[in-house]
């Protein structure tokens, strides 16, 4: 049986990819298993300077998920370079997947123009879909205009291929993920979190602090999925598709919808062996679907 | 960190609406008071933290009050059910600060750690003094264990119903002590970060994500930079926190 995906000329050994935000820098799962089981993984999101994020709280729960208003804590883009990067290869000796994020152009261009260089970045992730930053993230991911500004502008600092993630909280994701495609993404990564809240009821005040958060979890799955399948009919690029996959069943279905490789966030929250038990179940779960090969079922959901 | 499926012994109300459980199972990755463990609970999506309120081998204690759907549920469990936790998460308390005579401050649901601790401390030859607040008579808990397990326990509450009236830090200012420990909501804290006259440790609560450092999600400031409550706490030493206005 063959689990083996590529991205971009990437090899990886299964398509499972811890998302960013939900692995750290991946030191916390490697005291608990040995990491190199992954395909790869993807770090936290990064910007040019260290970020503190939000005010506490920034977690709440619903049913089927929860919600986060981080908001970009990271130690900014030099230190990552210099210590967390370097950290990962004592634990972990496959390409990594660099999350950036920025407030402006110029600061998502400086990011993946100083990761350019760093051996062990397979894949630079532009996130232009946070929602828990103001004046930043989120909103170059809502037009295709400024979707397609912030591709062009990274894909002339770098050679290493460049997967733009998307924002679910937009009327037409097609249109952006095209627009994407347009200006040079070579993949797109799919979905980040929905906007939604809580409020307490005893306090009638939301539970945020950021009054907003970014919904997660089992309960988005279907909508994530929904999304994979809408954009795998409208671009060539590869997707990493992700959002509420927990399981390996998960892993196959996002893959049927026009996934490549397959992201896990939340599930490693709730279960920090979430992603090891997701690969070591493949196999058995591609022999009850009758998979030979994982590679072959990518889109396998689309008719004609 | 270890995940144990445990088998609840008992559960049972200790105060109203409080319940004290004890779970049986490998408990080998908590090694300081101080500590917690991340209950999973059927349905609910997240663990829920709880500081480990007293161990031995083969059993821990957690002490929690229903204030939702999980600790509601939590409290419908009975002898024999099974229950996941992430256990021997956090820093936990420096035992090797205490000096000759540590004391321990809890303020409510505060006082459940400060049991595993007190016995630590005891068996460390220390003389253990604890000053216990509570907002009622009828929300008092531990204290008898505190006793027992040979700490000198000072009890005040809000109302005077039980020892006396007042708060923890006039006790507090009564007593001598060579370093402290405390655990209770912020105001409390911040109140004996202020008036302590040597030095010590608070055990913080927050709003956990994952429980072991992933997420971000509990993150404060400190001194020497963002700090997770989860990993790099809950227990930080006194004047590291900055504490955000309210």
């Amino acid at each position: 049986m063959d689990t083996k995906v590529s991205l971009s000329g990437l090899t990886l050994s299964n398509p499972v990819i811890p998302a960013s935000g939900t692995f750290g820098y991946g030191r916390e799962f490697a005291e608990l298993y040995d990491i190199n089981c992954l395909g790869s993984f993807a770090f936290k999101g990064t910007t040019l300077s260290p970020r503190f994020g939000n005010p506490q709280p920034r977690i709440a729960e619903c049913c089927g998920g929860m919600l986060n208003a981080v908001g970009l804590q990271n130690p900014g883009i030099d230190h990552v370079i210099a210590h967390e990067l370097q950290e990962i290869k004592t634990y972990f000796q496959k390409p990594v997947i660099a999350n950036v994020s920025g407030f402006s152009i110029d600061e998502y261009v400086a990011c993946c123009s100083k990761l350019d260089d760093c051996d062990n970045v397979g894949i630079i992730e532009v996130n232009i879909s946070c929602p828990n930053v103001h004046n930043g993230g989120m909103s170059f991911g809502t037009q295709p205009e400024s979707a397609s500004e912030v591709t062009r502008a990274v894909k002339s600092v770098t050679k290493k291929p460049v997967y733009m993630k998307l924002s679910p909280n937009v009327t037409d994701i097609v249109s952006i993920a095209r627009a994407c495609e347009s200006a040079g993404a070579d993949g797109i990564s799919m979905i980040n979190t929905l906007m939604g809240m809580r409020i307490d009821l005893k306090t009638r005040c939301p539970v945020l602090a950021n009054t907003t958060g970014g919904l997660s979890g089992p309960a988005v799955f279907p909508v994530a999925l929904r999304m994979v399948y809408q954009v795998y009919e409208a671009v060539d690029i590869p997707i990493i598709g992700m959002g509420g996959v927990s399981s390996a069943g998960d892993v196959i279905e996002m893959m049927l919808a026009g996934a490549s490789a397959v992201g896990m966030g939340a599930a490693n929250l709730k279960d920090p062996f979430a992603c090891k038990k997701a690969v070591e179940a493949l196999p058995e779960a591609m022999e009850k679907y009758e998979i030979n090969s994982l590679k072959d079922i990518i889109g396998g959901a689309h008719r004609g | 960190m270890k995940e144990v499926l445990f088998t609840v012994k008992e559960n049972a109300a200790i105060a109203p609406g409080v319940f004290k459980m004890r779970l049986e199972g490998d408990t080998s990755a908590v090694t300081r008071p101080g500590q917690f463990v991340s209950i999973s609970v059927e349905s609910f999506f997240l663990r829920r933290p709880f500081s480990v309120c007293d161990r031995d081998r083969g059993s821990l204690t957690v002490c929690y009050r229903v204030t939702g759907g999980g600790t509601e549920k939590m409290s419908s469990l009975g002898r024999g059910e099974r229950l996941s936790a992430l256990t021997g998460l956090g820093n936990g308390f420096d035992t090797e600060k205490a000096g000759d005579r540590p004391l321990l401050i809890g303020g409510g649901m505060g006082a459940t750690p400060l049991l595993y601790l007190a016995r630590a401390l005891v068996a460390e030859g220390k003389s253990v003094t604890a000053v216990l607040g509570f907002k009622t008579k009828a929300e008092s808990i531990l204290i008898s264990e505190l006793e027992k397990a040979g700490a000198r326990v000072l009890v005040c509450t809000e109302d005077g119903s039980l020892g006396e009236k007042g708060i923890v830090t006039e006790l507090m200012a009564r007593t001598d002590y060579s370093y402290f420990y405390a655990c209770g909501p912020e105001a409390m804290l911040r109140a004996v970060e202020k008036s302590a006259v040597s030095g010590g440790e608070m055990s913080l609560e927050a709003a956990l994500g994952c429980g072991f450092g992933a997420c971000m999600g509990c993150s404060i400031e400190t001194i020497s930079g963002a700090k997770r409550v989860c990993r790099d706490g809950p227990v930080f030493e006194r004047g590291e926190v900055i504490w955000t206005q309210k």
